[in-house]
């Protein structure tokens, strides 16, 4: 896909983490390590110096969801396709 | 329970409830064909389950002959009310009442369920709904059998948990599964689901009778208005606006302000706040379910804040992480904190902040704003207990204790 097929800016996507799936395995964290940390149980937690505020309407579980930049799409897909409880969606918001 | 006289100046919903059906049905007559759902806009309305949500936009959301005036059209929107048309929305009454010191839902179900089952009704022939359930807490189940029943209402049995009347929680028991709060990937209006608090119901059964400007006769411009509250002499009515003072009565002290979820008032924020979120958001507070707990004289907030969050991570459905752990370590330390343990407080903030927004009902985000608002009202008693003193029961304070910081 190139550029020229995208006339208008590509609507933004977010990572939204269902939390009555999750587990805290840890695999999105592992792949996308700038925008995930792990809280004290393991669970994912978005990062402070991130794009997504902790707390903020931002925040994983409702809303939008964490905002995910163009070069890191890539990696969010795979942390969707590979978490073992199918608890990460890529919303376009 | 006490129900106490109605502060509000015009007769509402405690005045008109009628527990008996012929009573009823002589005093209010049959119900008006009148657009409901335009009445309701009018009238401002909002859910008085604690969420405040305006009810006709919730009823147009479900409702397959509304024509786009409640929200923008997008392609959900419209598989929503393809969907909804084809089988019909289903109406929820929610009387799961599990707030533990809201007893108004009871009280109204107990009082006047003709009332809840006239909004019911109203609002099921305004949106075309193809069922109606009533949910209603294990106290008061049996006394609306009948009432339901003689109107075609199937009546669900709720167990009297703090997290039952959640509204996915509400809806996942009376389909026959385990009643814990759901991801909200797809909102409850998606699939021409409306829950709606008894108490909203009553309102709506009044607003289907008597119109919008009576309703707004009564609380502000922006809220307009009753609600029923429960507070320290029991359940009243109460217009939106009213002085905190001129609700509590005699009753002085910091005032935990919507419920377990709330958040707590100091003495002096109580003298000078109204009932009403305009009011109350100063304080990071809102009138919620109409909650208003005061502990008892000499009992300590810090502690009394300890309880309760103990007994709200009790509570967790316990489906998400930060919630599972986080509750429980939250309420261990409040506890530490009460009994004087030093560092307790910012180790506190950390985990609060770790909490919000990390699951997938608001159980973990109206803990935090509980414990939150508790270290901002009781913040002088905090630096008491590190003394091992306490301000509230004047125990063992050093006489510097009580000085002003």
């Amino acid at each position: 896909m190139t550029h020229a097929a995208h006339p208008s800016p590509p609507p933004s996507e977010g990572l939204r983490i269902d939390w009555t799936r999750c587990t805290g395995r840890g695999v999105c964290a592992e792949l996308l390590p700038e925008l995930l940390d792990r809280d004290d149980w393991g669970y994912p937690l978005p990062r402070e110096d991130g794009v997504a505020p902790r707390g903020s309407s931002a925040a994983p579980g409702r809303g939008g969801g964490i905002p995910v930049p163009r070069a890191r799409r890539r990696d969010a897909r795979e942390a969707v396709r590979l978490c073992p409880r199918l608890a990460l969606r890529l919303e376009h918001s | 329970m006490t129900v106490l006289d109605p502060t509000t100046r015009r007769a509402g919903l405690l005045d008109a409830a009628e527990p008996d059906p012929d009573a009823h049905r002589g005093r209010h007559g049959p119900l008006p064909e009148i657009d409901l759902v335009t009445e309701l806009q009018r009238a401002g309305l909002t859910g008085r389950g604690g969420a405040a949500f305006p009810v006709w936009r919730k009823l147009a959301a479900v409702s397959p002959r509304t024509t786009g005036s409640a929200g923008p059209s997008t392609r959900s929107t419209f598989a929503r009310r393809r969907a909804a048309a084809a089988t019909g929305p289903v109406l929820v009454a929610n009387g799961a009442e599990g707030e533990p010191r809201s007893a108004k839902d009871r009280t109204l179900l107990t009082h006047g369920p003709h009332l809840v089952l006239d909004g019911l009704e109203a609002a099921a022939r305004a949106v075309g709904a193809r069922r109606c359930v009533l949910l209603a807490h294990p106290d008061v189940v049996e006394r609306v059998r009948p009432a339901a029943a003689e109107r075609g209402i199937a009546v669900v049995a709720g167990d009297g948990g703090f997290l039952d009347g959640e509204e996915t929680a509400a809806v996942a028991r009376i389909e026959g599964r385990p009643p814990v709060p759901a991801d909200k990937t797809r909102r409850l209006v998606e699939r021409g689901i409306a829950v709606l608090n008894v108490e909203t119901l009553a309102h709506i059964g009044l607003v289907a009778r008597r119109g919008a400007d009576w309703f707004r006769s009564a609380g502000t411009a922006d809220e307009p208005g009753t609600m029923l509250v429960t507070g320290p002499g029991g359940v009243g009515e109460v217009e939106l606006g009213t002085p905190l003072p001129e609700v509590l009565g005699e009753v002085r002290g910091p005032v935990l302000v919507g419920g377990f979820h709330g958040a707590w008032l100091a003495p002096g924020e109580v003298l000078r706040a109204r009932l009403s979120r305009e009011s109350l958001r100063e304080f990071g507070a809102a009138p919620g379910a109409g909650v208003l707990h005061v502990p008892a004289p000499g009992r300590c907030g810090l502690v009394e804040t300890a309880e309760i969050t103990t007994f709200l991570a009790g509570a967790s459905a316990r489906q998400c992480g930060p919630c599972r752990n986080g509750l429980p370590a939250l309420a261990d330390l409040l506890h530490r904190l009460a009994a004087g343990h030093p560092h307790t407080a910012p180790e506190i903030a950390r985990i609060s902040a770790l909490l919000t927004g990390r699951g997938a009902c608001h159980h973990p985000d109206g803990t935090v704003r509980l414990v939150r608002s508790a270290l901002r009202v009781f913040a002088t008693d905090v630096d008491a207990h590190l003394r091992g003193g306490c301000l509230a029961t004047g125990q063992s304070s050093p006489p510097h204790a009580e000085a002003p910081r």
